[in-house]
């Protein structure tokens, strides 16, 4: 086994790159999930994100100026998924797929004019003195700015949840809407506030794959990554940290493997391939093992449609 | 009238039409494709759909196209290709390998509709295979990549361990060998066709590990772009042009040309002269192109390239000529030999020199 030609610096930077579009998706799917609302759409928004911000992106030349669009493209989508299950009390689940599909249509359609087309660079940060740690600083501190937002965004929903009164009352929207209710909170607003942060997440997660982590416009080009997002979000648990810990294991297991098989490694490549599910899957079941603490975490109200003339 | 009465007089209706349609007697004969990835791939579903373009273009009303995106290969398969025969379609052509066993089953319940499977080797009364030798292409892409490498490295990113690709893999390297003898493949399996953020990482893997050459037999462009961001890394188009990648880091290509052939089957349905076949043409009759050798590639390398190009063509040169040994070292070819189109079609061992192991 020769695992020199494995560089542990670049290889932990790849895992950060590879890792932030899953986590950005999944943190929003978290809070949408949080606040009882369980929309499979993840997919059809991210890749709605990935054609906004690139094609915002091109048009404009500035890489920021696309991501913004792809967060704005993903929480539209979304507010119409919103506005289809707390208005006219569609179904989530069937509603959430339908997103799915109606987004893939969509974006393709989008995206038309845009196969081929390279996307402008966006830029390295290049922080000044920790980037020059030698050995951490390539592996930590020289990447865009986005797997610093992506990382910021799950403390502050950490944060958010624990620590604030808005964190309580979405919360308490996710575990009984009727009690919510008869508090006097607005249970559908906050409900679509949440999803539309799960939307823009969506978005964001979108816009970096084809910006930053292909970078380029291909049809289709999220395969199946919403829906490893939300896989997380469930064995994650619904806690920010463990989402965290569940994309940066999945995206990580992914390279890792890639690489291992790049160094020709002789480990069978079948048990390599399906690593990153099986011990993200793994990790993420034992971590949640305790039954009593896992039931409360699960938001009572998820996926349960609310009226408000019950 | 009932609802119920109302749906199945609908329901009756339907498939009077479709079995009408099924027979067509002066009606235009309706061309089915089942594609495995998006026509906006770049790469190997965008070639079959520019076929599908080519048989508009030859004929006009007098025939009509359908076609159905991204379906897995697999239960789904059947269900998208039994949909097209119910809807009465004529000829369906299904575009990846592992629909073979789902075409077989389809086929024999629609025994008056005509199936062509690509890249497959099951046929029956009503359905042809038909393929293209890319591993011609590969010999190329090798002879030139043995000659592009400085770190003696080239890395080429697999999707599924079927005789297509491992016959790619073999030929690029056989190529490879016998003009840089200190090059080494390493090869990195996707299990996909498609998934560009897969087949990016994949590519980034193997630059990160010392490749400066990149094949792929995956149909994204995304290696492509990995790629160019590394700077000094060598790739080639696959199964489409990728030109919007030349002159660098896409130095040439393998372009598959699947329209002359689809043109030919629906002109064979309409003239009633349809008959179960196996085609497998390569670089000759034009059904695997060269994609335009860049300038990036020094003069010498590229006459070289072109000229073994030819011979192929021209059967001058076979890709697999001995002596080759398997590469457990045991003999395989002789001298001289060429190898027979059976061991090629079904072929599971990785010639001598490659050090990975075939996953199973």
């Amino acid at each position: 086994m020769d695992l020199s030609s494995i560089n542990p610096i670049l290889l932990i930077a790849s895992l950060m790159v590879a890792s932030t579009p899953i986590l950005l998706a999944a943190i929003g799917e978290m809070v949408a999930e949080k606040s009882g609302v369980l929309n499979l759409g993840v997919e059809g928004m991210m890749i709605v994100g990935a054609i906004c911000g690139f094609a915002t992106a091109v048009e404009t030349g500035s890489p920021f100026i696309g991501f913004i669009a792809a967060a704005a493209g993903g929480a539209i989508l979304s507010l119409i998924f919103g506005f289809l299950t707390q208005y006219l009390l569609s179904n989530q689940v069937a509603t959430g797929l339908a997103l799915t599909l109606f987004g893939l249509g969509l974006s393709s359609l989008m995206g038309q004019s845009y196969v081929g087309i390279k996307p402008p660079a966006t830029e390295k940060l290049d922080i000044p003195l920790l980037s020059d740690i030698p050995a951490i600083g390539p592996m930590l501190f020289n990447h865009d700015i986005w797997v610093y937002v992506s990382l910021a965004l799950v403390a502050a929903v950490w944060a958010f949840l624990k620590y604030t009164r808005g964190g309580l009352i979405l919360r308490a929207v996710g575990e009984s809407h009727d009690a919510a209710h008869a508090l006097g909170y607005n249970v559908i607003f906050v409900r679509l506030a949440a999803i539309a942060f799960g939307g823009a997440c969506a978005g964001l997660g979108g816009a970096y794959l084809s910006l930053v982590r292909v970078p380029q416009w291909t049809e289709g080009m999220t395969a199946g990554a919403g829906w490893i997002a939300l896989a997380i979000v469930v064995f994650a648990s619904w806690r920010a940290g463990r989402v965290l810990l569940g994309a940066y294991l999945f995206g990580g297991i992914t390279v890792l493997q890639l690489n291992l098989q790049a160094a020709g490694v002789a480990i069978p490549v079948e048990l390599l391939s399906m690593s990153p599910y099986l011990i993200t899957i793994l990790v993420l079941v034992i971590i949640s093992s305790d039954r009593n603490r896992a039931a409360l975490n699960a938001p009572a109200s998820l996926g349960r449609a609310f009226h408000a003339s019950h | 009238m009932k609802k119920r009465t109302f749906l199945a007089g609908v329901a009756a209706t339907a498939l009077a039409t479709a079995a009408f349609a099924g027979s067509h007697g002066d009606g235009p004969v309706k061309v089915g494709f089942v594609y495995v990835g998006p026509i906006g791939d770049g790469g190997w579903t965008y070639e079959h759909h520019q076929g599908l373009l080519a048989v508009e273009e030859a004929f006009g009303d007098k025939v009509e196209t359908v076609y159905q995106e991204n379906v897995p290969e697999g239960a789904d398969a059947e269900r998208a290709m039994t949909q097209m025969a119910l809807q009465g379609a004529d000829l369906i052509f299904t575009t990846s390998f592992g629909y073979m066993d789902p075409t077989i089953n389809v086929a024999s319940k629609f025994p008056n509709v005509k199936f062509e499977h690509a890249t497959g080797y099951k046929r029956s009364d009503n359905v042809s295979t038909y393929s293209a030798r890319f591993y011609e292409g590969r010999a190329v892409q090798g002879h030139i990549a043995g000659k592009m490498t400085k770190t003696n490295k080239i890395g080429y990113i697999a999707s599924f361990p079927i005789p297509e690709v491992i016959r790619g893999i073999n030929s690029a390297y056989i190529h490879a060998k016998k003009v840089n003898p200190d090059v080494e493949f390493s090869i990195v399996w996707a299990y996909t066709w498609f998934d560009p953020a897969k087949e990016a990482d994949a590519a980034k893997a193997l630059i990160e590990n010392g490749a400066d050459v990149i094949l792929q037999h995956t149909d994204s462009t995304a290696p492509q772009a990995a790629a160019q961001t590394a700077g000094n890394v060598v790739t080639f188009g696959q199964a489409s042009d990728m030109g919007e990648y030349a002159p660098f880091p896409r130095v040439s290509s393998i372009i598959d040309n699947w329209g002359p052939y689809y043109v030919q089957r629906v002109q064979a349905v309409m003239d009633g002269t349809w008959a179960s076949v196996d085609t497998w043409d390569g670089i000759g009759p034009g059904m695997v192109g060269i994609g335009e050798i860049s300038d990036a590639v020094p003069a010498d390398v590229k006459a070289e390239a072109e000229a073994l190009r030819d011979s192929l063509a021209s059967g001058e040169y076979h890709a697999f000529t001995g002596p080759i040994n398997k590469q457990d070292g045991s003999a395989w070819l002789a001298a001289g030999e060429t190898a027979d189109d059976g061991t090629l079609a079904g072929m599971n061992f990785y010639v001598e020199g490659i050090t990975a192991d075939i996953p199973n």
